[in-house]
């Protein structure tokens, strides 16, 4: 057993930089703020002093260039861990991801390889307002080879930021603003957590949650809320968009026979929808009442903090999903 | 007269200007007749760019390529065989065949790749040029690119990048004059571009795209900079078309007395000539070289032909983990 030390997420996303960095040389960093800044979020500070201006590398305000930068140097055989600020920003460096560091590997037959890993973060703040708080992880989904993980815990995303840089072909790791702080328990020193493994959170039999990254701590807050009441809910953490561990979401369906899916991005071409149609396809029969989706509403995030509540899902729109379901449908 | 280049270098120099010329010119025939399917894009006119760039490359450097992409594969040692075979869309091609015309890259050779997107090559010729740096391996990275991407973000942002950062990157520029159909007067006001380098603060030469010497000088002129002072280099080589945007476009847009002025000042004619004059290579033994370019094209051809396609069970295992 390894000794667990408690970090902030951010910390946690350091030391997976830091380790991956010590050990292999072809790992360097590059982003907007992140050498001597250390990131706006705190996650590269120390990295410049250790491994100096030719691996963690300030760029300029280029993201399309400086992203295509790190797609050309990975077929070149390096493994570029690139920041994007804000995912909102990954809107500039489209061409870069979709057509270019997505499709190398197919295009060449299998020949080429990027192994890229681009990090960034989404979500609402605390009144960032319509361009710094999207949650754009469909975009991702929606392309084939593209990798897409979104962490929830320090412990994962340690282990995940890890498995993604070793990975051969290009990962869009998301992390959300509000986590950074989270503190968790974290192994010491090297450990992967394979791309394409859900884990479940908390352990139910009545309903099955199924959320990541920031609506993970927000549905155990509510699970822990409605075990109180007598509702056992199971919440199943994904960790991994692409590649989806189905086999673990199906397992838990099976079990619980109802399934509420939390997303933070807005309802509309949503991964949940896509999550829910792979559910009544698979385990039709063993479903006691229709999916609910819990998620955003179709519009831009307003700077009012209120109103920006009302557009994400909170603790009490997830229980009163789960008591609707389970009051609605369960004798 | 003492002569600058020997015989051997000027021989290999004009077979591969010719190897381009005869692989395009054969290629587009098995286009007319269905063996080509999809957008082929001939080098035709632009033949010396990619043979002077690649005559001055090592094997450590790399390029990166356009979606006019034959020749600069051909000029970087591309396997003629596959190539073809590529085009024709069979399993053995550079990408089994799923790539095709637009996406053949040899990343063993350094070739990271054609692209279909105008101006995308840039930044990942940068990203080239950067892992050299880091990996402090002393070699240069090439983007070969266009009048056309001069006008896309990419370039002025991923220029003024490989500025920044002192990168052993040249840009060549392969100024035909038209984004398609439009000429360049029409999608610029300043049209020498070789100002859109200097001011970045970035060395940059505004050549005749034609002279495959020229081409092969400022070549090795950019690559000493980017060794011995420090880079990017751009090279803006003013060339033309001798047809249309790809196959299907006759381009007839192209003015008929520009186009008799580059044909006359044709690239492949251009080294044939100096073979002859400057070398004393009699007609008999440029015939031989001709003849042995000739039967390889038509041996590749042949192989491409008979070359199997990769089955639908086969894709759809490749395809397994997207």
């Amino acid at each position: 057993m390894k000794e667990m030390k408690e970090l902030m997420y951010r910390e946690a996303l350091n030391h997976a930089l830091l380790e991956e960095m010590r050990s292999d040389d072809t790992v360097f960093i590059m982003g907007e703020g992140i050498a001597e800044r250390g990131g706006s979020f705190k996650v590269t500070v120390d990295l410049l002093n250790e491994f100096g201006a030719e691996r963690v590398i300030d760029t300029p305000i280029s993201e399309a260039s400086f992203t295509g930068a790190g797609v050309g140097a990975a077929i070149a055989g390096m493994k570029p861990v690139v920041e994007i600020l804000f995912s909102d920003f990954t809107m500039l460096i489209m061409d870069q991801l979709v057509n270019q560091a997505a499709k190398f590997n197919f295009m060449t037959g299998g020949a080429g390889n990027v192994p890229m890993v681009l990090r960034t973060q989404g979500g609402v703040g605390n009144g960032l307002a319509a361009q710094h708080s999207q949650s754009l992880e469909a975009i991702f989904y929606h392309i084939p080879g593209l990798k897409l993980v979104m962490p929830s815990t320090p412990k994962d995303a340690k282990g995940l930021l890890k498995a993604a840089i070793r990975d051969k072909h290009p990962v869009i790791f998301l992390e959300h603003k509000l986590l950074y702080m989270n503190k968790g328990l974290v192994p010491d020193g090297d450990y992967t957590i394979e791309l394409g493994k859900a884990d479940v959170k908390k352990e139910g039999s009545d309903v099955t949650i199924i959320a990541w990254s920031n609506m993970v701590p927000r549905s155990l807050a509510a699970a822990e809320k409605l075990e109180k009441e007598g509702i056992s809910v199971e919440v199943v953490d994904p960790r991994t968009l692409v590649p989806l561990d189905k086999e673990t979401i199906l397992e838990s369906v099976r079990k619980t026979e109802h399934v509420i899916i939390v997303q933070e991005a807005i309802r509309r071409g949503g991964i949940g929808s896509d999550i829910a149609s792979i559910i009544q396809e698979e385990v039709f029969d063993y479903l006691n009442a229709p999916i609910k989706i819990v998620a955003g509403l179709n519009t831009p995030v307003p700077f009012n903090l209120n109103l920006e509540k009302i557009v994400v899902p909170q603790e009490e729109d997830i229980i009163s999903a789960v008591q609707d379901l389970v009051g609605v449908y369960q004798e | 007269m003492e002569l600058k280049y020997s015989k051997e270098f000027v021989t290999n120099v004009y077979k591969t200007l010719l190897t381009i010329r005869v692989f395009e010119t054969e290629c587009i025939k098995l286009y007319r007749q269905g063996f080509i399917r999809g957008y082929f894009h001939p080098y035709l006119g632009e033949e010396a760019i990619a043979v002077g760039v690649c005559a001055a490359l090592t094997d450590k450097d790399y390029i990166t390529s356009t979606h006019r992409g034959h020749g600069h594969c051909i000029a970087n040692g591309a396997n003629l065989d596959k190539m073809i075979a590529e085009l024709l869309g069979k399993k053995d091609g550079y990408c089994k065949g799923l790539g095709g015309s637009m996406h053949i890259a040899d990343t063993t050779k350094g070739n990271l790749g054609a692209n279909g997107i105008v101006g995308a090559g840039i930044p990942i010729g940068i990203g080239a040029a950067l892992a050299t740096k880091i990996r402090k391996d002393d070699a240069v990275a090439v983007t070969f690119s266009s009048d056309g991407a001069a006008n896309n973000g990419v370039f002025s942002e991923g220029l003024n990048l490989a500025a920044a950062w002192d990168l052993p990157f040249i840009m060549v520029l392969e100024n035909n004059q038209y984004a398609v159909s439009t000429p360049i007067k029409e999608s610029t006001r300043e049209v020498e571009l070789v100002k859109r380098g200097e001011s970045l603060g970035v060395k940059s030469f505004r050549i005749d795209g034609n002279n495959v010497f020229e081409v092969y000088e400022t070549t090795k002129e950019a690559i000493r900079i980017c060794k011995e002072e420090k880079g990017p280099v751009l090279i803006e080589a003013i060339t033309f078309r001798h047809g249309g945007h790809h196959v299907n476009d006759p381009g007839l847009y192209l003015p008929k007395e520009e186009l008799d002025y580059y044909m006359s000042k044709d690239p492949v004619k251009f080294a044939r000539k100096y073979l002859i004059d400057d070398l004393g290579l009699n007609e008999s033994e440029v015939e031989e070289i001709d003849s042995g370019v000739n039967k390889q094209i038509e041996d590749s051809i042949e192989f491409a032909k008979e070359n199997g396609e990769m089955s639908s069970q086969e894709f759809l295992k490749f395809i397994e983990n997207y």
